[in-house]
């Protein structure tokens, strides 16, 4: 064990941890909006996300940029940012409406047990997982430097740069924007509705369908902006890493209390922090089974989560 | 799924293999020693799908190469190649070797392309007495098993390690340098020799995941920049060290980093981005394409499309010493696999010559080092034994 590695950089592991966990909460809030709706674990997710990324990378290079090119000029990093994150939620929303629409609502249909579910989930996500594989000759995608990494400013020596501002605050935002729009919104009450109880939901008006298809676009969007950041983060982009970046965030949705929009937030970042830790004092090859230990051994003791389930709850 | 479809594939095979067989005997079938004159095959194994696919598609298209222009020449008796994708995958590699061993008219294999996946296959295809000739598995321990099929057209790491390492000593003169492997047989075999090599001018080590399971590189990042290092070493594949040299750079790392010849490709520097990449070092116990004798880099290009990358040129003289031994009639696995181990020739990319083990002989062996310059891989300088 090394304490001293954790120590003396402390600080600078906790803030990109924080970066790396603010990705894996955006893509966990569509596991958990998902479940609280359908108790369902969507397992093709980590595709909708994955076809976020390819969208936002895909639209830079419609604009010839490449990984070798560099932006300068706020307005236009802006402008290419807010180009990306449009296209990057739309083609997620949308793949995810195809999964709702062809792998999930036809079993709906004809009252299959759960298990058809998951198997149409991991289907469909091989399905499109391999489809960029093909597509994309299983090369690792460069992503063009977008946002400046020289650190902008220092708290306690911790220097920080624009991309960790920008990922953590974009999931802030979001996540925000997304927990008012369940909580206070006509359709957001229809969310909590069928997540209580879908059939009294459809007795009193709310449809049903429409509710689970905007679940998924909701959700959808919320992987397309992660999708984006993890371009803009990781800068790389492989056909297959929807799969583990997937696992994460669904054992961070699990971590904050599946079905619990700000438990997604919360698992998702302590994972992140966790996993930064763990690399620090055993090592980095230690850090997927640090993850994991603390998620066995908290839900040993919480079994709903940090913050337990909340959607499908009627509020007090 | 990719079973079915490899199962289909393989019984198209064995109907053109039949056809092949009529057409043969028909055309009045001189039968030499052994099996049968016409209608063999001989088969690429490696990575041509997944994660790690960019070297097998190097060398499946130098033996593509190799293939076709004997077919050219002996147009009345060709030979055939069968791709076999392992994906890299050691759990794929098992099967995959007993599907060759079953088709009796494979006569000798190019590949595997990985050590992980030669380690899986290899004890097989001894058993089967079916010979293979490896252009990139480059653990040491392959030839130490005592198979009896096992080729190696380059040299092992214990050839490319301690190249790295003297490199880093010599020619960047680095005093503080950190290493960090992906834990694999190939990554973690590398860094062990640069580290002896290095000894205590290594002040930091870490092992990070390979084969696609880690994308972000933090906690390692964290630790390079703060040991403040004038050189990284780096053992393992491009996938894994284009996102660490990028997410290096990006956190204002500008040591260079120097690695093996897994991560001497293409997908390296456009994972990286150019920028990132520039100046990185890259050993391979080989000698560049670029070098390679005749006009072998015109040829693959006009069959292929693509300019021919890392290895391309070994597989492809690894499958010509194969065609040779066909030619000269060894058409069953032992006749073969007798000319192989006597085999004694010039390719395009070295002399080729077996030794103890199935080890190309020591005095063959070259390590090159290749920097990255302006997005592309050019040749550095030859790395002296030391």
């Amino acid at each position: 064990m090394n304490f001293d590695g954790l120590f003396s950089n402390f600080g600078e592991l906790t803030t990109t941890g924080l970066t790396q966990g603010a990705i894996y909460a955006l893509v966990a809030l569509g596991y958990t909006l998902v479940y609280g709706v359908l108790r369902l674990i969507n397992f093709a997710h980590s595709e909708v996300f994955i076809a976020g990324a390819f969208a936002a990378l895909w639209t830079w290079n419609g604009f010839g940029l490449d990984q070798n090119s560099q932006v300068s000029g706020v307005g236009s990093i802006m402008f290419y940012l807010l180009v990306a994150v449009i296209a990057a939620a739309i083609a997620s929303a949308g793949t995810a409406t195809v999964i709702e629409r062809v792998a999930y609502r036809p079993l709906r249909k004809r009252n299959a047990p759960p298990l058809a579910f998951l198997i149409t989930a991991i289907g469909a996500s091989i399905a499109i997982s391999e489809a960029f594989g093909v597509y994309t000759r299983r090369l690792p995608q460069g992503a063009p430097g977008l946002v400046n990494t020289k650190p902008l400013f220092e708290i306690a020596g911790v220097p920080i740069d624009a991309v960790q501002l920008l990922t953590v605050g974009a999931a802030l935002v979001m996540m925000v924007a997304l927990d008012l729009f369940i909580n206070r919104s006509r359709l957001g009450r229809g969310v909590r509705a069928v997540a209580q109880d879908a059939n009294t939901a459809a007795l009193m008006g709310v449809n049903k369908d429409r509710i689970i298809m905007l679940v998924f676009i909701a959700g959808g969007s919320m992987a397309g902006v992660a999708g984006l950041l993890y371009d803009v983060k990781i800068g790389t982009l492989t056909y297959s890493v929807g799969f583990l970046l997937g696992l994460k965030a669904f054992t961070a949705a699990v971590l904050g209390g599946i079905g619990n929009l700000r438990g997604a937030l919360v698992g998702g970042l302590m994972l992140g922090v966790v996993e930064n830790y763990a690399s620090g004092l055993f090592g980095s090859q230690w850090k997927d089974f640090a993850a994991f230990a603390v998620l066995v051994v908290l839900l040993m003791f919480r079994p709903t989560g940090l913050l337990g389930e909340s959607l499908g709850r009627a509020r007090a | 799924m990719r079973q079915k479809l490899a199962r289909v594939i393989g019984g198209a095979a064995m109907l053109a293999l039949v056809a092949g067989g009529t057409a043969c005997s028909s055309s009045g079938g001189d039968s030499a020693s052994g099996g049968d004159k016409c209608g063999n095959k001989i088969a690429f194994f490696g990575a041509l799908t997944g994660s790690s696919a960019a070297l097998g598609i190097n060398e499946n298209n130098g033996v593509k190469l190799a293939v076709d222009k004997y077919n050219k020449e002996n147009a009345d008796c060709k030979v055939e190649l069968v791709p076999l994708d392992s994906q890299g995958s050691p759990d794929q590699a098992p099967g995959l070797a007993q599907k060759a061993i079953d088709d009796p008219k494979i006569l000798g294999i190019v590949g595997p392309a990985y050590s992980g996946e030669s380690e899986a296959a290899d004890p097989l295809f001894s058993e089967a007495g079916l010979v293979h000739i490896t252009a990139s598995a480059t653990r040491p321990s392959l030839s130490q098993q005592g198979w009896k099929t096992f080729f190696r057209a380059v040299g092992n790491d214990f050839s490319q390690g301690p190249a790295a390492g003297t490199y880093i000593k010599d020619v960047i003169k680095a005093d503080r340098v950190y290493v960090i492997d992906d834990q694999s047989a190939y990554g973690a075999g590398l860094a062990d020799e640069v580290k002896k090599v290095l000894g205590g001018a290594v002040v930091g080590s870490d092992k990070v995941q390979g084969e696609g399971k880690q994308t972000e590189f933090s906690g390692v990042v964290t630790k390079v920049k703060a040991a403040n290092v004038k050189a990284i070493f780096y053992g393992g594949y491009y996938q894994e060290a284009g996102l660490i040299r990028k997410q290096l750079t990006a956190a204002g790392v500008t040591a260079p980093l120097v690695a093996g010849d897994g991560v001497n490709d293409k997908a390296y520097i456009d994972s990286a981005g150019a920028a990132a990449a520039e100046g990185t070092i890259l050993t391979c116990p080989c000698q560049p394409a670029s070098e390679a004798r005749g006009t072998f880099k015109e040829e693959y290009k006009a069959l292929n499309g693509t300019d021919p990358g890392t290895y391309s040129d070994t597989a492809y003289d690894a499958a010509n010493i194969l065609l040779a031994g066909i030619k000269a009639g060894k058409t069953d696995r032992a006749g073969l696999l007798d000319f192989v181990k006597n085999y004694s020739g010039e390719g395009v990319a070295a002399n080729y010559k077996f030794v103890e083990g199935g080890e190309l002989d020591p005095a063959q062996v070259k390590v090159w080092a290749f920097k990255v310059q302006g997005g592309q891989v050019v040749p550095d300088q030859e790395i002296k034994k030391s």
